[in-house]
């Protein structure tokens, strides 16, 4: 249970997880309040914590369009398709 | 043999006539054993299970019969206009009046030869463990970047990105572009696979090509290109022609899809679904602090009852005061989210930045805190003299209380 809180805590800058990371961690804070005791303190760190999370995975998901590239001469350069 | 006598000029019986060139035909060593090749035609297969049909060049015709054993021992189905191979004896069929081929063995032309030798490399490198379960890498299901190697022009990579366009935006993909067709498409898919891990290190890879022949599909046969597809650190899903087709490179791929489409499928999530995750798992999030929030209150209402009975008034209203406000702000928030759903998560933003206690700071409001972090909220809690903290928008400073005037309310 410590070692649960000492991540939730943790701040990592959200712009920097993938969407599996940091939907990983809105489900470790879900999981954690159901089954752990915390204080009101705690509770709303953790449910702020958990919006901004959830708000960030929702604008992942609706990015209008995906990167498209490709490989040319030995490199990575933008790609459009028709 | 039944012995005719030619000079009686006696018409003989049409049984006599066929039994003797029965006989003609049996005493034919060459008849007996004869490989023949030509076009089907005419094609049937009566509910007995034969099949008949004539095989053809340009100027005659060959009836054939393949009896029922031979018909369901086929891994090639024979079809109209198939150019064929065929092993058999021939033999009259008196009740018809008509010779005909028994034909034993059936192969396609041309496509026999390059068959042969798809059959000869599979079994090669099935016997060296090319194609067990054990060698095929785990899918990601989460990919950032997804490497595709196909044609730049083909209807593959647009049925795959329409797919992924549909499924998961967030992806990067990253195209490897190569032909897919040819003597010399086989290295330069090889190419296309090589730069593409070395330069960008996809998360996974889909290798496709639209439908064709099972000529065009063929350089998806060779067995250096199918070494370096078994031989891949990252994970390959195969998507290649259609439904019905399988090549070299389906076999030692890590997962064969059986399009492009559903190869890009097989490598995304669906949005849809991780939405409605997103959703549910929010929706838990908010009913748990809702929990939370009622349970506290319970709490502190006997909490605050206790100390009533126990403790100077002055120490519960300090306690119940900071528990007002978290409690407050969390019944804020939650009440909030609530009524959020309702409106999608676009309200999300403008609602959190409405909340910022620094947009009235901007205004020109400042928040006035104790030492210990209180926030001062009416001037009970100060004194002359009392140490105090103004915070502005941009910044704060420490003051002395000097003076205390009471608003009458």
């Amino acid at each position: 249970m410590e070692e649960n809180k000492q991540n939730l805590f943790d701040d990592a800058p959200l712009e920097e997880l993938t969407y599996e990371q940091a939907y990983a961690q809105l489900e470790q804070i879900v999981n954690s309040l159901e089954n752990g005791e915390y204080s009101l303190d705690e509770t709303l760190t953790m449910y702020e914590k958990g919006q901004k999370l959830a708000e960030y995975c929702a604008n992942l998901l609706d990015q209008a369009e995906i990167k498209l590239k490709k490989i040319a001469g030995g490199k990575i350069v933008p790609f459009e398709s028709d | 043999m039944i012995q005719l006598n030619f000079d009686q000029r006696l018409p003989w019986t049409i049984t006599e006539l066929t039994q003797y060139l029965v006989d003609l035909f049996h005493s034919d060593t060459n008849l007996g054993d004869l490989w023949v090749q030509g076009e089907i035609s005419n094609l049937s297969r009566p509910s007995s299970g034969h099949m008949y049909f004539t095989l053809k060049d340009r100027k005659s015709a060959l009836k054939c019969v393949m009896w029922r054993s031979t018909v369901n021992q086929l891994t090639y189905i024979p079809q109209n206009g198939d150019a064929v191979q065929v092993h058999g004896y021939i033999d009259i069929y008196p009740a018809g009046g008509q010779y005909q081929l028994y034909v034993n063995v059936i192969r396609p032309v041309g496509e026999g030869a390059l068959y042969q030798e798809f059959l000869r490399l599979k079994a090669k490198l099935e016997a060296e463990g090319l194609f067990e379960i054990e060698r095929k890498k785990p899918i990601p299901y989460f990919p950032q970047k997804i490497g595709v190697v196909t044609s730049p022009t083909g209807a593959a990579l647009r049925d795959i990105l329409n797919t992924i366009r549909r499924r998961y935006t967030m992806a990067e993909v990253i195209l490897s572009p190569t032909m897919v067709q040819g003597d010399n498409a086989p290295p330069q898919i090889i190419a296309a696979l090589e730069a593409l891990t070395r330069i960008a290190m996809p998360d996974v890879i889909l290798l496709a090509r639209g439908g064709g022949s099972i000529e065009d599909l063929w350089a998806f046969n060779d067995e250096e290109l199918a070494r370096a597809i078994a031989a891949s650190p990252i994970p390959i899903i195969s998507g290649i022609g259609h439904e019905t087709d399988f090549t070299l490179a389906d076999f030692v791929s890590d997962l064969r899809a059986p399009t492009p489409t559903a190869a890009a499928e097989r490598a995304t999530p669906d949005k849809k679904d991780l939405l409605a995750e997103l959703e549910d798992t929010q929706e838990r999030l908010a009913r748990l602090v809702q929990t939370t929030l009622a349970d506290l209150e319970i709490k502190l209402d006997q909490l605050d009852h206790r100390l009533n009975l126990l403790s100077p008034l002055s120490k519960i209203s300090a306690d119940r005061q900071h528990l007002d406000e978290l409690l407050d702000r969390l019944r804020r928030r939650s009440d909030h989210y609530l009524q959020l759903r309702r409106t999608q998560l676009d309200g999300i933003q403008q609602h959190l930045s409405a909340l910022d206690p620094y947009s009235a700071l901007r205004r020109g409001y400042s928040a006035i805190t104790l030492p210990n972090g209180t926030l001062v909220r009416s001037i009970q809690q100060v004194e002359p003299q009392a140490d105090i903290n103004v915070r502005l928008y941009d910044g704060s400073f420490d003051a002395q209380v000097s003076e205390i005037h009471t608003t009458n309310k």
